[in-house]
């Protein structure tokens, strides 16, 4: 294969052209720089630092923030925080009914007409914490607290964006600064200034796994948490993506050698 | 013609087919075509094209049982299909990342046929229905984008269309008309599928256009000299090149493949995962990467309508490009000033990628600070982009035109075998 000086040129620069022509212009806060074990061409995401996150969201965001596009089987099916071998269909998965028992639903309406509410099952989805929009914007002072189930693809660097934002508020605004009403200062926050007040400090939820509940600690969990539930199939896509790759990497072997072959006794 | 025989039916049921409907001829006649022995791997491209529009079918007809048009729903029903359709994690990316790769693919086949000269004589058919595919694919891939129904889906709806308000006198008939209402909503997304969904066998059917006229004067090659002799310069179709082209796809699959399963959001904006809403405007509303030039064309000029006019005259000076180019001479290669400034021109084409992508007051480069405000002054995008849109116009309608006449070639090869005899080491 004779690749020429101009052939390999135009191709980098065309391929720098797709990195330059796509990196789009950010100009929010600097963001901290942390990292997931989901990051790069093999990560997985850490079980246990999921099965954390999960309580840490429904300890907290839960009060504020909705991911309806969830269900709760969801947490327990192949690649989910809680994903047992033995128990293939979330449905049966005995901590799953267990989580699912601990949210309620409305369901119906039933013979008399009448909607009820009842234990949520595992095919349920994630029940939302207000009715709707304007429910949700008048408990939060107008701001309208964001559904979780993209939210990491959502934003730029998603990972590294909601954890600075979750460990950079600060108690008093720099000087300078008019917090508006109802408004709490965090320097990861364009503007500086947010609706959401700090849902994390120290020791608000208490891991059953022993692990020290720190402000950095829990927004890391978290964030592991929110990555799978925005991309629940990125295992099974890396891992699938690895036998392709190495299958077509054999039949461009065997390709290249059956052109060689083919070629061999013409001049070109 | 003695290495081409032509199709010979053996069997009484061929014969009988044959004299009936030569279906088998037309495959044998496509398959066993001469080709020039030079060709390089610039050539596989419209194979891989071919691949990647199958593909882009497929996976768009089983996407299309389970997506919903509807302003309520789709959203929701790109997730459903990422998350509860078997496969879904795989085919929605192949279909999104697909379209990425069709547009690398297509653009580097056209630079290819600009640089060899392939849109000249006896070509320019062959050419010009090129363009049609380009400008529906343009068309099919924009309206895909909005399928999702995110923020950029729907901006870049309202911006592309609020584009044809631009026209004097019927303008806001016709962006109503594409509308069907008053802003881009549920009529909008139900026609976008409708034709997205369509329009890709409208291109099916271009592109059996597009490889019939190139079976009537035959592939040009690198050296842009005609085929003299079919028995010395030419090999049959297969298997010399199915094979190279097979090689071919299989190597950019795994590009296409390392995208899909790696960083399948790697081209898409963050943006798109927020449900469209007609309230809340991006702070920067950009297209997808490969409509990023003409973006930037938009925006290089102050006037709305001679912004339209320059982004859709850049494709539509690429339907005369076989009368501009004035040069008898085929293939670049000998001619050194034309590839000097074609590559400017691969380059300027880039550069207005890069521009489409920032903010037309952001700077290229700072010279200074404002001595008032403190903030960088420099050479801001928008100039950038100006310069650039004005080189791009002045290849086509200058350049090209003038080159022809005054340039000076180098001295061609005889014949493709001559120039492939002599052993010389290969340059493009
Ligand atoms: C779906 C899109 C397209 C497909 C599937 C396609 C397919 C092909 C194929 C199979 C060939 C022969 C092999 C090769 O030269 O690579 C070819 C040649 C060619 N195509 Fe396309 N094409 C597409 C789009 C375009 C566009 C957009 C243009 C130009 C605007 C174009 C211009 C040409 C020219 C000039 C040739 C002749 C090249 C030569 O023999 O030197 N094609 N195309």
């Amino acid at each position: 294969m004779r690749l020429s000086k101009l052939t390999a040129t135009v191709i980098a620069t065309a391929a720098l052209g797709l990195i330059v022509g796509t990196a789009s212009a950010s100009e929010g806060p600097e963001l901290k720089h942390v990292e997931f074990s989901f990051e790069g061409v093999f990560g997985t995401y850490d079980k246990a630092a999921a099965q954390r996150g999960f309580q840490v969201y429904q300890e907290s965001c839960t009060n504020c923030h909705s991911m309806k596009l969830l269900s709760i089987r969801n947490l327990g099916e192949a690649g989910g925080p809680f994903y047992d071998e033995e128990h293939p269909n979330a449905n049966e998965n005995p901590v799953i009914k267990a989580i699912a028992a601990m949210f309620t639903v409305t369901d119906g309406p039933d013979s008399e007409g009448d909607m009820f509410e009842r234990p949520a099952k595992p095919f349920d989805r994630f029940p939302s914490p207000f009715a709707n929009e304007q429910a949700a914007r008048a408990s939060n002072g107008g701001a309208l607290p964001p559904d979780f189930s993209v939210l990491v693809s959502a934003r730029e660097h998603g990972p590294q964006y909601i954890y600075s934002l979750l460990t950079s508020y600060e108690d008093d605004a720099p000087e300078g600064v008019e917090l508006r009403d109802g408004m709490n200062y965090n320097a990861a926050f364009k503007g500086g200034q947010i609706g959401m007040p700090p849902p994390l400090f120290e020791d608000l939820v208490e891991y059953s796994d022993g692990t020290k509940a720190s402000v950095e600690q829990m927004a890391h969990d978290v964030v592991t948490f929110m990555a799978w539930a925005s991309d629940p199939k990125m295992e099974e896509r890396k891992r699938m993506g690895w036998m392709v790759m190495i299958y077509l990497f054999i039949f461009a072997l065997l390709m290249y050698g059956s052109y060689k072959a083919v070629w061999r006794d013409v001049e070109h | 013609m003695s290495s081409y025989p032509g199709y010979d039916p053996k069997s009484g049921f061929e014969k009988w087919l044959d004299a009936r409907l030569p279906i088998i001829r037309l495959g044998y006649d496509t398959f066993i075509f001469p080709t020039p022995r030079n060709l390089n791997y610039w050539w596989t491209f419209g194979a891989i094209l071919a691949v990647i529009l199958m593909s882009q079918i497929i996976t768009g007809i089983i996407l299309a049982m389970h997506y919903v048009p509807h302003v309520d729903l789709a959203f929701d029903s790109i997730q459903h299909i990422k998350r509860d359709v078997n496969f879904g994690w795989m085919l929605q990316p192949m279909h999104a990342v697909g379209a990425s790769m069709m547009f690398l693919a297509v653009y580097i086949h056209m630079f290819r046929g600009i640089y060899y000269g392939s849109h000249k004589s006896p070509r320019e058919v062959l050419w010009i229905v090129g363009v049609v595919i380009y400008l529906l694919m343009m068309a099919t891939g924009f309206m895909g984008y909005v399928l999702p129904w995110g923020q950029m889906s729907f901006w870049g709806a309202t911006v592309i269309t609020n584009l044809f308000g631009a026209f004097p006198l019927v303008g806001e008939s016709l962006t109503n008309w594409l509308w069907g209402g008053f802003a881009v909503d549920d009529p909008t997304l139900n026609r976008f599928f409708s034709l997205h969904f369509v329009l890709p066998f409208a291109i099916l059917g271009l592109v059996m256009l597009h490889v019939w006229a190139l079976h009537v004067p035959g592939n040009n090659n690198p050296t842009g000299v005609s085929v003299k002799n079919v028995d010395k310069d030419t090999l049959p179709f297969h298997p010399y090149y199915t094979i190279k082209d097979a090689f071919a796809i299989v190597v950019f699959l795994m590009v296409f493949v390392a995208f899909v399963f790696f960083i399948p959001d790697a081209l898409n904006h963050p943006d798109n995962y927020i449900r469209a809403n007609p309230l809340v405007t991006p702070p920067h509303i950009v297209p997808e990467w490969y409509y990023l030039p003409f973006y930037a064309m938009l925006r290089a000029v102050p006037n709305k309508l001679g912004g339209v006019i320059t982004m859709f005259g850049a494709i539509a000076v690429l339907f005369v490009l076989p009368w501009l180019d004035t040069s008898k001479v085929r293939s670049m290669r000998y001619r050194p000033l034309a590839k000097l400034f074609f590559i400017i021109f691969v380059l300027a084409c880039i550069g207005l990628g890069w521009a489409g992508a920032k903010s037309p007051t952001d700077l290229v480069f700072a010279t200074g600070t404002d001595a008032a405000t403190g903030a960088p002054v420099g050479f801001s995008f928008l100039w950038f982009a100006r310069i650039l849109t004005l080189y791009y116009y002045a290849f086509f309608v200058v350049i090209l035109p003038v080159l022809g006449l005054v340039e000076k070639p180098k001295d061609r090869p005889e014949s493709i075998q001559k120039s492939v005899l002599k052993s010389a080491p290969e340059e493009a």
